[in-house]
């Protein structure tokens, strides 16, 4: 998410010299009049930041809280994100609420700017009055201010013009509308998902204009799996193979809660998403996002993998009749830890069998995995840091391609091979070298 | 001029398992807790990467876990009248370091100890009279009890997540056990590994001889397995690379596996690596620990202040900080009076090789480091010493731990030592070796201890700890006695030869073949402050916000493995110091 969204950036610098200027006058943010009375919860504030993850973004260790600093590299330099601390002079203190809505909803800044849509503002937008007042005052009131400098964009600037017209064309900005139909839960999981924990920044595949194709349920490519900074964030639709069809709603809770099920182990980002962010939610509100989740029709199966569980693999592996280069390799180098059946063990050691990570229909996670290792967050419900260690160092992209691909197509994973190519890919994107031989 | 740190509630000097229980356990009691390690953090992941740390030269026969000699070691000496000398190389026992300690390259092994070894003198004066004590054996009760220690070892097996089968829970025997073993409160967490080859063959043999085989105990998972503290550990896969190595696969229970990743997250605890501990300070009266100085990586003199002392180092420098910090009287081996240094043991271990004919496949190449079959027949006082007249016993085993060619490869007495034909030899016999043990206890005697060297001092300026130890009688026909059982058992198994390492009369400590790093004593507990550095609690007579642990705390040798026993003692106090000693503060045994 952090980067990818600024590819809409890169697309927008190369457009924005020829598009013309649009409008600077401040859009409104459609607050209820009903705010100006009310007493917001800093508390509950703090957990609305939970929910949405601010820290990700706006918290860097060996800074204040919150005070920015993440640099977000881009093909035509980095950007940086912002202070949002009470500071006056260089975080949010002279906001008001009907500033900071804004910002939230529509990207705009109260001198008009427009922040990037690496600020998820695509999905903030769903947040209701409510919670964003109770952010504001968190925010506002327990934050401490920290006179940190933001970084300047140095060359971005102009791009940031054209976004208007990109917001006319793809930017929702209507509240999240409960579904009548539907239960409480069902309900709560829809309006985190869509809004605060803006998980379709990245699980949702993204247009030519690097637009999210969905931002709810009413479309079944919304949370059908993406592609983006190296990475393929997993399907978490109902999809039997690379969805979720076979996890119960406890084993979606378990790993939002702890970085792992008897599935899968997060991975990459998605980590730090647990760390920071699904670990504190409350038991209520990740089963809200399991049920809401697990209620999500598979995506249009065309082009997905498929996953039947088989004893095949193993037993060609126990006859001595597997001359597989890539099933040589994964019996070297993978199954102490994955055992020769895939099915790793437990919560300590992934399973490969069935994995959505493994099955995507783009291998570029499954990929960065063999190259650099991976590492489970340290969850109060999980501490352990399990950590697989890297293998781009060992194998070139030959040969990890041959071990991708046997993971992909044994013991009942379905998925197409991995070339050559897409390992050299990855391993570019990573900063990677290829072994010396 | 010394820098000096913010004071903090408690200090740890090392952190190896007895540091990282006593860490976690204080800290959970709300204390700030400071851990300093004189070696380098490490962990699974980079440092026991799969397939780098499978590397019999780095890790095998250059020692890379290992404490580096060059800069602080012991010297080594048979007798008083003798001369000791450095160890300059890692032989007889391997002293660890850094995060984890020796937690890292243990093989795993993970068993209790025998109630009646706590209070040998006692039991022995009980079942044979006073008079079976030979001269100079200077036996002596522990002040504890088998029963009070029973809630810390199963604590500490579900924290490793150790595989086993009880043999007797509650006092109720339980088939398929051990049934010479003392009542334990439940099962253990996972069950037995399964067994190689040679476990195989030595459980058969004992039981056609009429013994009782049973699974060692081994904090090696068979299963994966989540413990109290919320730590993951995935299971064993035989791979062979146990001693000497970290474990790649989060299997061998060590305190990056079971305790580090919990107490990373307390915000109450911290700790320094490259701290080498020099000193405990204390006080103008000598009866109040005031924190420690140690020496930084950068070589700067640092004080750390603190309310609360704890040792917790490998044997070694436990007892040398002890001395060096002159707290409690060193130990005099002439008039048999004074407790730092007394009672310095050393686990007696034969071992010899089993070889097959070409049908009986041993695969020796996989293996586990806690994994075996064992049998406590001759453990302890499990039999009538009173036709052997020797004091102590053993426990025998048939392990499989793994075996590869930098380790070195045994070959049947009279096979070529070199060239094509030894090569031939190695081919024809590997895969049909296996090796079988007996582990022994070891007495205390007045002329074994520990003092400081006169002569050698490390790279810290500081004197070298010195060992004076060497067999005596009784162990050395303890020693035959299992000696003749073990190769009775490898006939038994169907052994076409068996020869290796049987200590007898005439032999001295060889300080240069690896025999196992269960040294002990030293800081002995006990009830009398006249006999004992420590008492039951494991706190210093003489100053009493100083806790020592570790092996150095025996009061004489055991049969079984010493990390089990070290496991509980620091459960044990760590739960004594939480739940006595810090609601009023001061000695927690009047004399």
């Amino acid at each position: 998410m952090k980067r990818a969204a600024l590819l809409v950036l890169a697309l927008l610098v190369a457009a924005g010299a020829a598009v013309a200027v649009t409008g600077r006058s401040l859009p409104d943010p459609k607050v209820s009049p009903a705010i100006a009375t009310r007493t917001p919860d800093p508390r509950h504030g703090a957990y609305v930041a939970v929910l949405g993850d601010c820290a990700a973004c706006h918290s860097v260790p060996g800074s204040p809280d919150l005070a920015g600093g993440l640099a977000l590299p881009t093909p035509a330099g980095p950007v940086w994100s912002s202070n949002i601390t009470p500071d006056k002079v260089h975080g949010i203190g002279v906001y008001s609420f009907t500033d900071f809505a804004r910002l939230m909803r529509q990207g705009v800044r109260p001198n008009g700017e427009r922040v990037l849509p690496a600020m998820p503002y695509t999905a903030y937008a769903k947040v209701s009055d409510e919670d964003l007042h109770d952010l504001y005052a968190y925010l506002m009131q327990a934050v401490p201010a920290a006179p940190t400098a933001n970084h300047a964009d140095g060359v971005l600037w102009f791009a940031r013009w054209p976004i208007g017209l990109w917001n006319k064309a793809f930017h929702d900005d209507s509240r999240f509308a409960a579904d009548p139909a539907k239960g409480a839960s069902w309900n709560r999981g829809a309006y985190l998902v869509q809004g605060l924990a803006h998980c379709g920044t990245c699980h949702t595949p993204r247009g030519p204009a690097f637009q999210e194709k969905a931002l709810d349920g009413r479309s079944d490519l919304f949370l059908s799996g993406a592609r983006l900074d190296g990475a393929s964030p997993i399907n978490l639709r109902g999809n039997t193979a690379d969805g979720l069809g076979r996890w119960s709603a406890d084993d979606i809770a378990e790993l939002l809660a702890s970085g792992r099920s008897a599935h899968s182990a997060v991975v990459g980002q998605m980590g730090e998403v647990v760390a920071h962010s699904t670990q504190f939610m409350t038991d209520a509100d990740r089963g809200a996002i399991a049920a809401y989740l697990k209620s999500l029709s598979p995506a249009p199966e065309s082009g997905r993998a498929t996953f039947a569980a088989t004893a095949a693999s193993l037993d060609a592996v126990m006859s001595g009749k597997q001359t597989d280069p890539g099933a040589l390799r994964f019996m070297n180098s993978c199954s102490a830890c994955h055992r020769l059946n895939g099915d790793g063990a437990g919560r300590a050691l992934p399973s490969l069998a069935g994995n959505p990570t493994v099955l995507a229909q783009h291998p570029d996670t499954l990929i960065a995995v063999i190259l650099k290792g991976a590492r489970m967050p340290s969850t109060a419900a999980a501490p352990s840091p399990m950590a697989m260690p890297p293998f781009g160092w060992r194998y070139d992209d030959r040969e990890v391609a041959e071990v991708a691909s046997y993971v992909r197509q044994s013991w009942g994973n379905g998925a197409p091979s991995v070339s050559a190519g897409q390992v050299r890919a990855v391993r570019r994107a990573l900063g990677l070298a290829t072994p010396g031989r | 001029m010394a820098i000096r740190n913010k004071p903090v509630d408690v200090v740890i000097v090392g952190l190896g398992w007895t540091g990282a229980i006593l860490a976690i356990e204080l800290a959970k009691a709300g204390l700030e807790v400071l851990a300093l390690e004189r070696g380098e953090d490490q962990d699974t992941v980079p440092d026991w990467a799969y397939p780098k740390v499978v590397d019999e030269i780095a890790q095998s026969a250059r020692n890379g876990l290992l404490q580096n000699l060059s800069k602080t070691t012991v010297t080594l000496r048979h007798d008083q009248a003798d001369r000791a000398l450095p160890y300059r190389q890692i032989g007889s026992f391997k002293p660890g370091t850094g995060v984890g300690g020796a937690g890292i390259h243990w093989s795993g092994v993970h068993s209790r100890v025998m109630p009646e070894e706590l209070r040998l003198k006692s039991h022995v004066t009980e079942r044979y009279g006073r008079k079976f004590i030979p001269e100079g054996m200077q036996l002596q009760d522990w002040g504890i009890t088998y029963d009070e220690l029973e809630p810390h070892f199963d604590r500490f097996e579900y924290v490793c997540g150790t595989s086993g089968k009880a043999g007797n829970i509650g006092g109720v025997k339980s088939p398929g056990g051990n049934p010479f073993e003392a009542a334990r409160s439940r099962e253990f967490p996972l069950p037995p590994l399964k067994d190689p080859p040679t476990s195989v063959l030595f459980a058969k043999a004992t039981r056609e001889l009429g013994y009782n085989p049973y699974s060692l105990p081994a904090a090696n998972a068979s299963q994966p397995y989540r413990n109290p503290y919320g730590c993951d550990i995935g299971p064993c896969n035989f791979c062979g690379f146990c001693s000497d190595y970290g474990c790649i696969n989060y299997s061998k229970a060590s305190p990056q596996t079971t305790i580090l990743p919990a107490l990373r997250q307390m915000k109450n605890f911290s700790y320094k690596t490259n701290a080498h501990v020099v000193r405990v300070n204390t006080a103008s009266d000598g009866k109040t620990a005031t924190g420690v100085t140690y020496i930084d990586g950068q070589g700067r003199e640092v004080e750390q202040p603190a309310g609360m002392v704890v040792l917790a180092a490998f044997h070694l420098h436990n007892v040398r900080l002890m001395l060096s910090s002159k707290i409690g009287k060193p130990y005099d081996p002439k008039t048999g009076e004074g407790v730092i240094g007394r009672n310095f043991c050393y686990q007696v271990l034969n071992s010899i090789n089993t070889f097959f004919d070409k049908s009986t496949y041993i695969n020796p190449f996989m293996g586990s480091g806690g994994v075996g079959q064992a049998i406590d027949d001759f453990n302890a006082d499990n039999f009538d010493h009173g036709p052997h007249g020797f004091i102590g016993g053993g426990v025998i085993w048939g392990r499989q731990t793994g075996a590869g060619p930098v380790r070195g490869i045994p070959l049947p007495k009279g096979a070529p030592k070199w060239g094509s034909s030894w090569k031939q030899a190695v081919k024809d016999n590997y895969l049909h070796t296996g090796r079988i043990e007996a582990q022994m206890s070891n007495m205390a005697y007045r002329g074994a201890f520990l003092d400081l060297d006169p002569t050698y001092r490390d790279a810290y300026g500081e004197p070298l700890l010195r060992m004076t130890l060497d067999w005596q009688d009784n162990d050395l026909r303890m020693s035959e006695f299992f000696g003749d059982k073990l190769n009775a058992i490898a006939k038994a198994m169907g052994a076409t030869s068996a020869s290796g390492r049987i200590i007898k009369r005439g032999d001295h400590w060889d300080t240069r073949a690896y025999q196992s790093t269960h040294i002990n004593g030293g800081t002995s507990m006990g009830a009398d402050p006249k006999t004992s550095a420590v008492n039951k609690y494991l706190q210093s007579w003489d100053v009493p916000n100083l806790f020592v642990l570790g092996a150095n705390v025996f009061t004489h040798g055991i049969c079984y493995n010493p990390t089990g026993l070290v496991g509980a003692l620091a459960y044990w106090a760590a739960a004594n110091i939480r739940d006595t000693y810090l609601k009023s503060p001061g000695p927690m045994v009047r004399t």
